[in-house]
C-alpha cells in the first residue's frame, strides 16, 4: 500500500525557519539600502564604509573583544580547576556546592548586576575594565565548570589509573591524560562563554566605566537616536562573524571525527 | 620444585562503605607462574587485584612484593602493571605512544623506546599498526595493545583484570591460547582475573577460587577440579550432583561406604559411621546401564534426555525421589536409554568427594 504523500513536514520546517531569520534578513537587507527611510532605494555599500571609520564603535568593538577573552580565560581557568577539584571527590555538602556552582546562570542578569554594582561601590573599586572583567569572568564560571564537569565525569576513571599504573606521578596524570582529554569541554565551555561575554548588555551596563563602553552598550546608546542604517551593518558584520564561527567549528569538529575514523 | 615467592598478601582485609569486600586473603605468588582468581562478580577478586596494583589500600594486612613491603607504596612505584577490563588505551595517543608511555616514564633513550615498541608489535601480532589510533582498532586489536603497553615495562607481576571479558567466543579461545604462549614466553608472573571457569581451566598454572571475600580453595587445575572443598567449588567449577549421604562404615576396599538414594554408596574420604556429610559427583563421572556392573550399587531410572551438541545430558530418578544428573557421550551411557528405562548407577569411588561435614541448609 502507498502511504499518502504529505508536505506537512516540510511546512513546519520552512515555517519554523521563516520565523526565526524573517528579522534577521530584514536587517541584512536594509544594511545595503542606499537610504535612511523604509522603502529600497538601491544597493549600497556606503554603510559599511560609515562603520569602518566610526572611531567610536571601533574602540567599543576592541573594548568588547577585549573583554570577552581576558573574562573568558580567566574563567576557564577558574572554572576548570573548579571542577578538577571537585571530581573523583566525596564530601558533605558536595551536591549543594556543585549546585551553587552552577547557579547564576539561572539568576536574573538584572539581580547580577545590581550585586556586583554595589559590591564594587562598597569596595570602592573605580568602575572601568577592571570591574567589567570581575563581572564577566563571574558570570562565565559556570559554563566552562558545567562543561568540563560533564566531560570529567564521562572520562574513565580507568584510564587516570593505567597512566598512575604505568608510572605517572599524579601531576603527570593530569597533564598527560587528563588535561588533552577535557581539553575539548573546556574550549567549548569558553567559547559559549566568549560568546555570552561579547554580546552581554544587562550586566555591563552596570559595572562599565565612563571610557569603557562596550560594543552591545554602543550599541544601545546608538538606538535612543534611532536605528541607523549603520547599526544593521554592524549588526550584519556580527552575525556573519557568528556564522563563519559555527560554520568552522562545525567543519572542525566533522574533521575531528573522521580522523577518529570509522 | 625450586620456587621463589614474588608476590603475598598477608591478611588483607577492605571495606567499602561498611560493606566487607575481603574478609582475610593470604596469598602465595610464585615467579614465573600463572596465577588465577575465580569467583563470581563482587567475590571480590577485582578488589585483590586492585590492592596488588596499588590502587585501593587494604584497610588491614600486608602486600609483600618481590621482599619488600609495599602496602603503602604509590601504583607509580609498584614493579608491576595491569592490563583493564576495559583496555583503558589512552585515545588521545596512538599505538605506538600508547606503549611507550612507560618507558617514556621511565626516560629511556628515544631509539631504544622506538625498537622496543617495535618488538612489542611484533609479539602481539600487530606489526605496523603504530600510527593508528585506539579508536580505529578492533576488541581484539585494541586488548593486544593493551598487554603490549603492560609488559613493554618488564613488570614482575602482570596483573589482568577479565581481559577477556568484552571479546566473542572464538576470539577469547584464540586470545587464550596467545596470553599463555606469552607468558611462557616472556616468564612474567601473571595474576589472572576472571569468571570463566573454562578459562581459568585452560589457561592457569594454579587456581584460587573465590566468594565472599575469602580465597576458597587455591590448587591446580586438577585439584579444584577432581578434589573440590567446598560446594561452592564444586558448583561453580563443572557440573555437579550435590549428595546428602549418611555415613555407614568402610567396605573391603577402604571406601567410605554411605547410604543414599535408597541404597548404598561408595566415595573417597574420612567419615565416622552415622555421621552426615554432603558429597560432589561430577556429572560425567556417574556411570549407568540396563545391566548391573562392578560397582554399581543403586537403581533407578532415567526421566529425560536432553541433546545438547557434543554433549548428552540425562537426569536419573533415584527411588527415593532424589535426582542425578549424568552428562557424557559413548563411555559408560550406552546409547540414548529412553524414559523410564530401569537402570542400575555406580561410580568409581575416587570421583565422590566429600565436600561438607552435615547437610546443607534445607532452605538453599
Amino acid at each position: 500500500m502507498r502511504k499518502k504523500r504529505t508536505f506537512l513536514p516540510e511546512t513546519y520546517v520552512v515555517l519554523m525557519l521563516l520565523l526565526m531569520y524573517l528579522p534577521i534578513f530584514v536587517v541584512v537587507a536594509y544594511s545595503f539600502n542606499d537610504t535612511k527611510l523604509f522603502h529600497w532605494a538601491g544597493f549600497t555599500f556606503s554603510w559599511y564604509q560609515k562603520l569602518f571609520h566610526n572611531q567610536t564603535i571601533i574602540n567599543a568593538f576592541f573594548n568588547s573583544l577585549k573583554l570577552a577573552v581576558l573574562s573568558s580565560g580567566l574563567a576557564a581557568i577558574l572554572g576548570t580547576m573548579g571542577a578538577v577539584g571537585m571530581a573523583g571527590r566525596t564530601f558533605f555538602g558536595k551536591g549543594a556546592l556543585e549546585g551553587l556552582s552552577t547557579v547564576p546562570i539561572m539568576i536574573p542578569e538584572i539581580i547580577l548586576g545590581m550585586a556586583y554594582l554595589s559590591f564594587f561601590s562598597l569596595l570602592q573599586v573605580p568602575f572601568g575594565m577592571l570591574t567589567l572583567v570581575a563581572a564577566h569572568t563571574t558570570f562565565c564560571v559556570p559554563y566552562i565548570f558545567i562543561n568540563v564537569k560533564a566531560s570529567l565525569q564521562s572520562l574513565d576513571p580507568a584510564l587516570g589509573e593505567a597512566a598512575l599504573d604505568l608510572g605517572a606521578s599524579r601531576r603527570r596524570v593530569f597533564f598527560d591524560i587528563t588535561a588533552p582529554l577535557i581539553f575539548p569541554s573546556i574550549l567549548s565551555g569558553s567559547l559559549l562563554a566568549f560568546a555570552m561575554s561579547m554580546d552581554d548588555v544587562v550586566i555591563s551596563f552596570f559595572v562599565t566605566g565612563p571610557e569603557t563602553a562596550t560594543l552591545p552598550l554602543q550599541v544601545y546608546s546608538m538606538l535612543k537616536m534611532g536605528v541607523t542604517p549603520e547599526i544593521n551593518a554592524l549588526c550584519t558584520v556580527m552575525l556573519g562573524t557568528v556564522f563563519l564561527l559555527v560554520a568552522g567549528a562545525r567543519l572542525f569538529q566533522s574533521a575531528r571525527k573522521a580522523k577518529k575514523g570509522r | 620444585m625450586e620456587q621463589e615467592v614474588i608476590l603475598s598478601l598477608e591478611n588483607i582485609h577492605k571495606s567499602f562503605d561498611g560493606q566487607k569486600a575481603l574478609c582475610g586473603i593470604d596469598l602465595t605468588i610464585y615467579k614465573g607462574e600463572f596465577l588465577t582468581l575465580l569467583g563470581p562478580s563482587g567475590c571480590g577478586k577485582t578488589t585483590t587485584l586492585r590492592i596488588i596494583a596499588g590502587l585501593e589500600s587494604p584497610d588491614e594486612g600486608r602486600v609483600i612484593l618481590g621482599g619488600t613491603d609495599v602496602t603503602d607504596w604509590e601504583p607509580n612505584k609498584r614493579g608491576v602493571n595491569t592490563v583493564f577490563q576495559s583496555y583503558a588505551l589512552f585515545p588521545h595517543m596512538n599505538v605506538e605512544n600508547n606503549i611507550a608511555y612507560g618507558l617514556k616514564l621511565r626516560k629511556v633513550p628515544k631509539e631504544e623506546i622506538k625498537k622496543q615498541v617495535e618488538e612489542m608489535l611484533e609479539l602481539v601480532q600487530l606489526p605496523g599498526f603504530g600510527e593508528r589510533m585506539p579508536s580505529q582498532l578492533s576488541g581484539g586489536q585494541r586488548q593486544r595493545v593493551a598487554i603490549a603497553r603492560a609488559i613493554v615495562n618488564k613488570p614482575s607481576v602482570l596483573l589482568l583484570d577479565e581481559p577477556l571479558g568484552a571479546l566473542d567466543l572464538q576470539l577469547r579461545r584464540q586470545m587464550q591460547v596467545e596470553l599463555k604462549r606469552l607468558q611462557q614466553k616472556l616468564g612474567i608472573t601473571f595474576v589472572y582475573i576472571t569468571h570463566d571457569q573454562e578459562e581459568a581451566l585452560n589457561m592457569s598454572d594454579r587456581i584460587g577460587i573465590m566468594n565472599q571475600g575469602k580465597i576458597l580453595q587455591l590448587g591446580t587445575p586438577e585439584e579444584i577440579y577432581e578434589h573440590p572443598k567446598s560446594r561452592f567449588a564444586a558448583q561453580f567449577i563443572g557440573q555437579s550432583n550435590i549428595l546428602k549421604a549418611t555415613v555407614t562404615g568402610r567396605d573391603a576396599a577402604g571406601n567410605l561406604t554411605l547410604s543414599f538414594g535408597g541404597g548404598t554408596i561408595l566415595a573417597s574420604g574420612q567419615g565416622e559411621p552415622g555421621e552426615k556429610v554432603t558429597l560432589s559427583l561430577r556429572t560425567e563421572r556417574v556411570r549407568y546401564g540396563r545391566e548391573p556392573r562392578q560397582g554399581f550399587t543403586l537403581s533407578g531410572q532415567v526421566k529425560n534426555n536432553h541433546y545438547s551438541g557434543g554433549m548428552m545430558r540425562t537426569v536419573l530418578t533415584l527411588p527415593t525421589g532424589e535426582e542425578l544428573l549424568v552428562s557424557g557421550m559413548g563411555d559408560g551411557i550406552e546409547g540414548r536409554l529412553p524414559a523410564g528405562t530401569q537402570v542400575h548407577i555406580g561410580w568409581d569411588p575416587a570421583c565422590a568427594v566429600i565436600v561438607e561435614r552435615g547437610w546443607p541448609d534445607e532452605a538453599e
